[in-house]
C-alpha cells in the first residue's frame, strides 16, 4: 500500500498522469458509473479517464482501493472484484489507496470511501467490477488495434490477450499505454457470477506479509521530518471544559515545545517525543468544570431508561395487528428486561493523527474509515477550502466504527497544528484517553412482552426499547420524523434488519433517552444487544410454551427460508437434539442484520456457578456472494472475541459525569485461553450481497446466554457477566 | 547517555532514564515494529525479548534494559528470511488490522524457543496478548503449524 507520505503521493501521482498522457508508460482507467449520479458527473468532469486500475509496463496491476483496510480483508476481497474483470494475473496485484482530495478533484470518480456497516464491499461491488470490466476492453482493443484485428476476435485472461484465428499473444504491460489514450467503453457487460474464478476463492489477503516484519506503519509510527509529537487531556467530563489551568512546571520539562489549549476543553502538550510530552502533559494542573453533567451517573441513567419502558412517548417502527390486545388475552403471558451497557471501542491503536499547517494548505495522515470525513474535519479545523486540504489515509490498528462518523482526533491534531504552522505534529491519544473519549456503544432497556396460546403458539409480541439512539447524536438528518430506525435493527418489517419471525400481532417501539454521554457506530450497532433481547426472549418463550428452542422458532420462521437455513445448518452440524458431552448444554441465536443472515449455536458448560467455558460456537453466515470465503471465515471468529469480549467483560459506566474505565485492567478483552473452537459455515446462496464484517456479533452473546441458561438454570439480563461474578475461562 | 542493544546493533540515545523501553525502542532508536497498546502491561502489544526472554516494554525503564540483549520484531527475519513463526503467520494468513501481530509472535516466538512442541495449555499460559479483531484461532493454528515446522 502507498500513499503514506507525500514524497510517495507525488510518486504515485506521477505515475498517474505519466500513464494518461501521450507519452507515459501506464494505463489509468475509470468507466462512467451509468447508475449513479456522482458518477455521471465525474464522467462529465473528467473526459478522459478516472482510474481504478493502473497498470505498469512491467504488468504490475495496482488496484485503486476507495474503502479502508482496518482488519477486516476489505482492501483484497474489492481488489479481487477488480481483478476477476479485469481477468489479469493475481499474483501481480497490488493495490494504492486515491486520496480524498484527488477523490475532490476528480468529482468523486471513485465514489464513497466510507467504509463501515459492513459496506466496504457490498455497497461498491457494481462499480468497481466495471472498473475492472471496462480496463479489460480497453487493452484488449489496443491490443486489437496493434494487430489490425477485430476486437472481438481477442480473448484476455491472466493479464495475456490472445488473437485466437492467429495465435498471437501481448501481456497488458506492452498494451496499457496504447489502451490508455482509448475511449472508455460506453457500456460494459458484468460476468455471471457462476463464470467467477476469483470471487469466490479463498484467496491470501495482500497486506499481510509487512504486518509480521513490524515494517507495516500505522498512523501511531508516523514520521515525518521535523516532525513534533503531541499529547492531549480532554475533560473528562463530556461537555465540560477547562476552568483552571496551570503550566508552568510542564513547560521547563524536556523536550517540551509548545502547550497548546484546543478549544474549551482540551490541553496538549506538543515536545519532540511523545513520551516526553505525555510525561510534561502528567505535570499539567488542571482543573475541569463539568457543569450540570457532573451530577449524571450510571444509576440516574438507568432510572431515565427505566422510566422509558413505560413511557407514551415512543416511535413505532413496526407494527402487526394488535400485540397489547392479543397479550392481553393469551392463555399464558411471559414478560422480561433486559438491558445493556455503554461500551468503548477499545480499537489497539488508540486515536491518532499527524497535521501540518501552513496559512496556505492543511495536510494530515490518519487512520480513519472515511477519507472524505477526515478531510472535512480537516478543512473545518484548519480555516482552509477543502481543496488546499488533503488526507492521507494510513493503514488501521482497528477501527470497529470508532474511526468512521468522529474525527475529533483529526480536529485536535490540526488545532494543535496551527499553533506551529508548517511543523508537522503528531497527535498520539493516551489508551486512558482514548477510554475516557469514544463515542460509546448506546446504552439500551428492553421490555419484551409475549402472549402465548394454550397449544403454546407465540400470538402476540412486544418490545419496547428504552435507550439512546445514535443518528440522533451523529446524524440528526437521518432520523424519520423524529425515529431512529437503526435502533430497531433486526425488528424491521423489511430490509437490511428484518425481523427473521412473523408473529401474528407485534409492536416494536423505542423511547428516545438520551444522554451526555456520546454515542457511536459501535461493530455490530443495535444488531448486539436487540438480538440479546429477542433471541433470549425467544427461548424463556418456548420454555414457557414447553417447547424446544429450535422447534419453537422453527414454527414463526415458515415465511423467513434463508433464516431458517442458517438456524437449521447451525443445528444440524452442532447436533442440536442429540445429547452434549456431558455437562455441555447448547444455545441457539440468528439474527437479521447487514444484509446477511447469521446463526450460532453455542456449547458451553459451567463450573462452581460461575467459570464459563465455551467449548464450541458453530456459526453460519449466509451474506448472498462470499467474496473470499477464508476471510469470512476470519471475520466469524473474530466477531466472536468482539462479541464475547463484550458479554463478559465490557461496560463502561459513569460517574460524576465521567466514563471510569480507563484502560484494559478494568475493560478486559478476551485472551485466546478463553476463545472456543469456531466452525463456520459460510453458505452463500447468491443473487445479494450481505455484510460480512458485523452481522455475526450479535448472534454470540444471546447464543451463549441460552446456553449458559440451560447449565445454571438462571437467566441473565443485565450485562456485563463479570457484575454477576462470572468468567469466562 | 544510553546504550541499547537492540537486534545485534548498538545505539547511543539521549533519553530520561525513567523513560519506558517501548518509548526508547519507537522514538529514541526509531523502531516502531514495537506497539503501544495500553502502556500498564496488560495488553502485549509492546513485547520485545530481553536477554531472551518476552517482557512488556511498556513496563520497563530503558535503564533497566541498558547493557542487555534486546530484540525486537524488525531482528527475527535476518537477511529478510521470514523465521517460522512469520512463516506460519504467512501461511495462515494470521494478522487482521495486524496492529497486535508484532507483540503476538515476539511472545510466540519466546515461547517456541522455551517449548519447542507446546499443548494447548501451554498456549493458553504464555500467550496473554489482546487482539481486538479477534484473530486467536488463527493464532492457535500458526503456532502448531510453526512448532511442527
Ligand atoms: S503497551 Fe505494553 S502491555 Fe500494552
Ligand atoms: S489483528 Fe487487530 S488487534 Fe490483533
Amino acid at each position: 500500500m502507498s500513499a503514506v507520505t507525500p514524497l510517495e503521493r507525488r510518486i504515485t501521482r506521477r505515475a498517474f498522469v505519466v500513464g494518461t498522457t501521450a507519452t507515459g508508460a501506464g494505463l489509468a482507467i475509470g468507466l462512467a458509473l451509468p447508475l449513479s449520479p456522482r458518477a455521471a458527473a465525474a464522467a462529465e468532469g473528467a473526459p478522459e479517464v478516472n482510474a481504478w486500475v493502473v497498470i505498469r509496463p512491467d504488468d504490475t496491476v495496482v488496484v485503486r482501493i476507495a474503502r479502508s483496510e482496518m482488519g477486516q480483508g476489505t482492501l483484497t476481497g474489492l481488489a479481487q472484484m477488480v481483478a476477476e474483470e479485469l481477468e489479469c494475473d493475481w499474483s501481480k496485484v497490488t493495490t494504492e489507496y486515491p486520496t480524498p482530495g484527488e477523490n475532490v478533484a476528480r468529482k468523486r470518480v471513485w465514489g464513497s470511501f466510507s467504509t463501515g456497516g459492513s459496506r466496504g464491499i457490498r455497497s461498491s461491488h457494481d462499480y468497481v467490477r466495471e472498473g475492472g470490466a471496462a480496463a479489460r476492453m480497453m487493452l484488449v482493443q489496443a491490443a486489437a488495434d496493434a494487430w489490425g484485428v477485430p476486437a472481438s476476435e481477442c480473448t484476455a485472461a491472466a493479464s495475456v490477450i490472445t488473437h485466437r484465428p492467429s495465435g498471437r499473444t501481448t501481456t497488458y504491460g506492452a498494451v496499457a499505454d496504447a489502451a490508455a489514450k482509448l475511449d472508455p467503453p460506453a457500456s460494459v457487460t458484468l460476468k455471471d457470477p457462476k463464470d467467477w474464478t476469483l470471487i469466490g476463492q479463498p484467496v491470501k489477503r495482500l497486506d499481510t506479509l509487512d504486518k509480521l516484519t513490524g515494517k507495516q506503519v500505522y498512523g501511531a509510527d508516523l514520521k515525518l521530518p521535523g516532525m513534533l509529537s503531541a499529547a492531549i487531556r480532554d475533560c473528562p467530563v463530556f461537555g465540560g471544559k477547562v476552568a483552571r489551568l496551570d503550566t508552568s512546571k510542564a513547560e521547563s520539562m524536556p523536550g517540551v515545545r509548545k502547550i497548546v489549549r484546543v478549544g474549551e476543553s482540551a490541553v496538549a502538550v506538543v515536545a519532540d517525543t511523545w513520551w516526553r510530552a505525555k510525561t510534561a502533559l502528567d505535570a499539567v494542573d488542571v482543573a475541569w468544570d463539568g457543569g450540570d453533567n457532573t451530577k449524571v451517573s450510571s444509576a440516574s441513567i438507568a432510572d431515565t431508561l427505566t422510566r422509558g419502558l413505560d413511557a407514551d412517548d415512543a416511535f413505532v417502527n413496526h407494527e402487526v395487528g394488535d400485540a397489547a390486545g392479543a397479550i392481553a388475552t393469551a392463555a399464558r403471558k411471559v414478560e422480561a428486561v433486559y438491558s445493556t451497557p455503554f461500551q468503548n471501542h477499545a480499537p489497539m491503536e488508540p486515536m491518532n493523527a499527524t497535521a501540518r499547517w501552513t496559512p496556505e494548505r492543511c495536510e494530515v495522515w490518519c487512520p480513519t474509515q472515511n477519507g472524505e470525513a477526515a478531510l472535512a474535519a480537516t478543512a473545518s479545523a484548519a480555516g482552509l477550502p477543502i481543496e488546499q486540504c488533503e488526507v492521507y489515509k494510513i493503514h488501521l490498528g482497528g477501527g470497529f466504527g470508532r474511526r468512521g462518523a468522529f474525527h475529533d482526533y483529526v480536529t485536535q491534531a490540526v488545532t494543535i497544528a496551527r499553533e506551529l504552522p508548517g511543523t508537522p505534529v503528531k497527535l498520539l491519544w493516551s489508551r486512558e484517553e482514548d477510554m475516557l473519549h469514544g463515542h460509546y456503544h448506546p446504552v439500551m432497556q428492553a421490555r419484551l412482552r409475549g402472549g402465548l396460546d394454550a397449544d403454546g403458539n407465540l400470538t402476540g409480541l412486544h418490545i419496547r426499547l428504552s435507550g439512546q439512539s445514535i443518528l440522533a447524536a451523529v446524524f440528526p438528518q437521518n432520523l424519520r420524523d423524529g425515529m431512529d430506525a437503526l435502533a430497531f435493527q433486526g425488528y424491521w418489517a423489511k430490509g437490511d434488519h428484518a425481523l427473521a419471525y412473523t408473529v401474528p400481532n407485534l409492536k416494536t417501539d423505542h423511547a428516545m433517552r438520551n444522554t451526555h454521554v456520546p454515542p457511536g457506530f459501535w461493530r455490530g450497532v443495535n444488531a448486539n444487544q436487540n438480538c440479546i433481547f429477542l433471541e433470549c426472549f425467544m427461548d424463556e418463550l418456548a420454555e414457557a410454551a414447553g417447547q424446544d428452542a429450535l422447534a419453537f422458532r422453527r414454527k414463526l420462521m415458515a415465511d423467513h427460508p434463508k433464516s431458517l437455513a442458517v438456524l437449521n445448518a447451525v443445528a444440524e452440524r452442532a447436533g442440536w437434539g442429540t445429547p452434549a458431552a456431558a455437562g455441555v448444554h447448547r444455545g441457539l441465536a440468528h439474527f437479521n442484520a447487514f444484509g446477511s443472515y447469521v446463526a450460532a449455536c453455542a456449547e458451553v458448560s459451567v463450573a462452581d456457578g460461575k467459570d464459563v467455558r465455551v467449548h464450541r460456537i458453530v456459526a453460519a453466515t449466509d451474506c448472498g456472494y462470499a467474496v473470499n470465503p477464508a476471510q469470512i471465515e476470519r471475520q466469524i471468529a473474530g466477531s466472536f472475541v468482539y462479541g464475547l469480549s463484550a458479554l463478559f467483560s465490557q461496560a463502561c459506566t459513569v460517574k460524576d459525569g465521567r466514563i471510569e474505565q480507563d484502560n484494559f485492567h478494568v475493560y478486559d478483552s478476551m485472551r485466546i485461553a478463553q476463545m472456543p473452537v469456531v466452525e463456520s459455515i459460510v453458505m452463500p446462496s447468491g443473487g445479494f450481497w450481505g455484510g460480512v464484517g458485523e452481522p455475526t456479533i450479535c448472534v454470540a452473546a444471546p447464543a451463549v446466554l441460552n446456553a449458559i441458561y440451560r447449565a445454571t438454570g438462571t437467566r441473565y439480563r443485565t450485562f456485563p457477566l463479570k457484575d454477576h461474578g462470572l468468567r469466562l475461562v | 547517555m544510553t546504550r541499547l542493544t537492540i537486534n545485534g546493533q548498538n545505539h547511543e540515545i539521549e533519553v530520561e532514564p525513567a523513560t519506558p523501553l517501548l518509548w526508547a525502542i519507537r522514538e529514541q532508536v526509531g523502531l516502531t515494529g514495537t506497539k503501544y497498546g495500553c502502556g500498564i502491561g496488560q495488553c502485549g502489544a509492546c513485547t520485545v525479548h530481553l536477554d531472551g526472554m518476552p517482557v512488556r516494554s511498556c513496563l520497563i525503564p530503558v535503564e533497566a534494559a541498558a547493557g542487555k540483549s534486546i530484540r525486537t520484531i524488525e531482528g527475527l527475519a535476518e537477511g529478510g528470511k521470514l523465521t517460522r513463526v512469520q512463516q506460519a503467520w504467512l501461511d495462515h494468513d494470521v494478522p487482521q488490522c495486524g496492529y497486535c501481530q508484532a507483540g503476538m509472535i515476539m511472545a510466540v516466538t519466546a515461547l517456541l524457543e522455551r517449548t519447542p512442541r507446546p499443548t494447548d495449555a501451554d498456549i493458553d499460559a504464555a500467550i496473554t496478548n489482546i487482539c481486538r479483531c479477534g484473530t486467536f484461532q488463527q493464532v492457535r493454528a500458526a503456532i502448531h503449524a510453526a512448532a511442527a515446522a
